[in-house]
């Protein structure tokens, strides 16, 4: 025992200090990007620090803070074991587990599973969600905070082809969209206890997108919350709608915030921009050219591009929209990609791995590496590593190994 | 078979009077903290408090899981949670320290099929953490357990030995599957052996055994243009009368009688009726009981569905087209003596894709345990 605790805080101190966390699906600011540097651009198989096999299924990316590395996982037959686990950055040993039973439905599409949405961290706590709708908070040592069952309290809150929509926190509230065909709802969670601060209800039709924090400079936080009707934005703290957009939108890919502007998923790609005040949004542009498939939308360097299901990677001028380029990836894709130093990581439904380039006049693949796993799940940037969880494994690819 | 039910017996008793001998009250401080923690309910209801008595109980030495676990007793399911994250953390607290947990007393708690299923669960995966051989040479005596997860792990054991009989002895492998199907009563479990009986050449009944309630009287369409028909309340919710002639969608419509022949139980509308878009329909069943007792209503749907039981709403859902399975929706239930009368509204949306041409349920009776009643008249 004091051989470990010795350990532990031997690689506690030489975790790498100031390192950006990875905090929630498709990182800090939900846009895909990461500022690490030294994230392998060339990725070959030597670029593997460590792999370890989960004891479950999912879709859900790692969350990274400090020298720790947090998943779910769901095991079972019918997906009603809930996991929720954390390793060491540096070399992948498991701190600690929690596990759960499900109290609400559990059935799901195969493709996905009880672990799809990624969960959120305000840096004190991880809050997770499942596809049944039960919601945990853990502190970063394990300890638990508060359990939620919302298939439970609510009883047709579930959708048969499973729930997907991660969370979100912000000034002190965990948004959980739970919108489904049936009791259908988005609800604000007190992070400190997990009661309800409120609960909207929103449209009754399935949907799989994740909510979006909004930050604007001298304006108050909001939250946008997509669906087949539109973009509505709310309060954190009350759920009172501020301003809403009902012109339709996708119900799979996710909107992302670049530069005060939101690109949406609807009718191809629709950016609009938000006034000060709450004030309706503008169009700026829209372009049926730009369809993405599962993987939501990511804008570089005044890039935007989406990506198909089939691996078309399509790159378009973020101002106007106008088509730049075309890039085919190999192999079929739900992960979106994400972005450190620049470089665009883009994981195959197959695990391969691949490396572009975006910022030329064509589009190039720098490289690839074929973990030959199935992830479906998009990844994650920190410590100077790509996290990847396959349906069985959690892989980092980068960064420094213990030796 | 013998053997299962004498170990079973002797188990019992072994752990009835262990669990007398042996229980030891929780210091009260713990106690309370657990109280605590089993006091919370539905929207977060004493989340606040649970979460410092989670402190105390999560501090629980090695000597007090066991008792921890039969304090799962009576436990709701979010309090169940609640239990198991503090045992687990002070399991791997008092593990990590080189305390022992007595492998004994959890034996004594696993056998004793008065605790709560999750918590005698929870004491079989400590076991397995402390001596997986030994959990394994114990799971035969789970082939009937009350608790869905020690049963199912129990007869996916004596499938992998049927497995491992197929190419040595056919026979042997056809009995082996056997037992195994008696046992389960996990629909995936049951279609896998069935499936594997199958190959050896052994055909398996499976609407006998997952026990359809295949005899209905039907009556529709009645409409549900817009999904309006779904809360739209029809004669048949207000008064059961099976010889009424009624204002259908498209005109009078009657009840008549249907036996689906299928072996999944399915009743389909699309057949019996026509394949319509925009309407609903209802099934109505005698389902006779020799007792009062209590059971689940076992429905897969993929339309929106409602059922009575005795003329009074069990539950409703207005989904379409997204996915079913057998036992979708398990609903308890309370069964008169002598004849209950079970109704489903079945209703249709107005998609028009291929995977959405489906207006049909599967509905059988079981005991918590997935155990089919069959009607006995």
């Amino acid at each position: 025992m004091k051989l470990s605790l010795l350990l532990t805080a031997a690689l506690t101190a030489i975790a790498p200090l100031g390192a950006a966390d990875w905090t929630q699906f498709r990182g800090p600011n939900g846009d895909g990007l990461s500022s690490e540097t030294g994230v392998p651009v060339r990725m070959e198989p030597s670029s593997l620090t460590w792999s370890i096999a989960l004891p479950g299924r999912g879709l859900s990316s790692p969350l990274i803070l400090g020298d720790k590395v947090f998943v779910t996982a769901g095991s079972g037959a019918r997906q009603d074991r809930l996991h929720v686990l954390c390793f060491r950055v540096t070399d992948g040993a498991l701190l600690w587990e929690r596990q759960f039973w499900a109290t609400g439905r559990t059935m799901t599409h195969e493709k996905i599973g009880a672990a799809t949405p990624t969960p959120a961290s305000d840096g004190k706590a991880i809050y997770a969600i499942f596809s049944s709708n039960d919601c945990v908070a853990l502190d970063l040592d394990g300890r638990l905070l508060w359990f939620r069952g919302l298939g439970r309290d609510y009883p047709n809150a579930s959708n048969s082809l499973g729930m997907s929509s991660s969370l979100v926190v912000v000034d002190g509230v965990v948004v959980a969209m739970v919108e489904n065909d049936s009791e259908s709802f988005t609800a604000g969670l007190d992070a400190r206890t997990g009661v309800n601060r409120w609960k909207l209800d929103r449209p009754k039709k399935a949907n799989w997108t994740s909510p979006v924090v909004f930050k604007s400079p001298g304006q108050p936080n909001r939250v946008l919350l997509q669906s087949a009707l539109g973009v509505t934005a709310v309060e954190p703290t009350t759920g009172k709608i501020a301003w809403d957009i009902t012109e339709g939108a996708s119900t799979v890919p996710s909107l992302v915030v670049s530069q005060g502007r939101l690109v949406i998923p609807a009718n191809g790609i629709t950016v609009v921009e938000p006034g000060a005040g709450d004030a309706k949004p503008k169009s700026i542009w829209r372009s049926a050219q730009l369809r993405p498939g599962t993987a939501s939308p990511v804008v570089v360097g005044g890039r935007l591009l989406t990506l198909n299901d089939g691996g078309i990677l399509t790159c378009a001028d973020a101002q106007d929209g106008k088509r730049m380029w075309q890039l085919r990836l190999k192999g079929s894709f739900s992960a979106t990609p994400v972005v450190a130093g620049g470089h665009l990581y883009c994981v195959s439904e197959d695990g391969r791995v691949q490396v572009v380039d975006p910022s030329k006049a064509e589009g190039t693949v720098v490289s690839e590496l074929a973990l030959e796993q199935t992830v479906i799940g998009t990844p994650s940037i920190a410590a100077g590593s790509l996290f990847v969880r396959s349906d069985s494994r959690l892989v980092r690819l980068g960064g420094t190994a213990l030796r | 078979m013998a053997r299962v039910y004498s170990v079973l017996a002797a188990s019992w008793l072994l752990g009835a009077v262990a669990i007398d001998a042996g229980a030891a009250a929780l210091p009260r401080k713990l106690a309370s903290s657990v109280e605590r923690l089993k006091a919370v309910g539905p929207e977060g209801q004493g989340n606040a408090a649970a979460q410092a008595a989670w402190n105390e109980v999560a501090k629980a030495k090695a000597s007090q899981i066991p008792e921890l676990l039969v304090a799962m007793d009576g436990a709701n399911d979010y309090a169940l949670n609640w239990m198991r994250a503090a045992i687990e953390t002070a399991v791997q607290r008092e593990s990590a320290a080189g305390a022992k947990l007595s492998l004994k007393s959890l034996e004594v708690l696993l056998r004793d099929t008065r605790h709560h299923a999750r918590g005698r669960r929870l004491a079989f995966e400590l076991i397995q953490k402390l001596d997986a051989s030994r959990a394994q040479a114990l799971l035969p005596e789970f082939l009937q357990d009350p608790g869905s997860e020690l049963r199912r792990e129990a007869v996916a054991q004596l499938m992998a030995r049927a497995a491992g009989q197929t190419n040595a002895a056919k026979a042997s492998a056809v009995t082996t599957y056997r037992q195994a199907l008696g046992f389960s009563r996990e629909a995936d479990q049951i279609e896998d052996i069935a499936k594997r009986l199958q190959d050896l050449g052994d055909k398996v009944d499976l609407a006998k055994t997952f026990g359809w309630v295949a005899k209905w009287q039907l009556i529709g369409p009645f409409d549900n243009a817009g999904e309006v028909g779904f809360a739209k309340v029809y004669p048949p919710e207000e008064r059961l009368d099976l010889k009424a002639e009624l204002a259908g969608k498209s005109g009078p419509v009657k009840w008549f009688p249907y036996e689906t022949r299928s072996e999944y139980g399915l009743v389909d509308f699309n057949q019996a009726i026509s394949s319509l878009k925009g309407v609903a329909g209802y099934a109505t069943a005698e389902f006779w009981s020799d007792s009062a007792r209590s059971a689940q209503v076992r429905l897969g749907c993929k339309n929106g569905w409602k059922i009575w039981v005795n003329g009074t709403l069990v539950f409703g859902r207005d989904e379409y087209h997204r996915s079913a399975e057998i036992d979708q929706y398990r609903m308890p239930v309370s069964l008169k003596a002598g004849k209950n009368i079970l109704l489903v509204k079945c209703t249709q949306n107005e998609q028009t894709q291929d995977w959405a041409k489906e207006w049909e349920f599967q509905l059988r009776v079981t005991d918590e345990q997935g155990t089919p009643i069959v009607s006995t008249r």
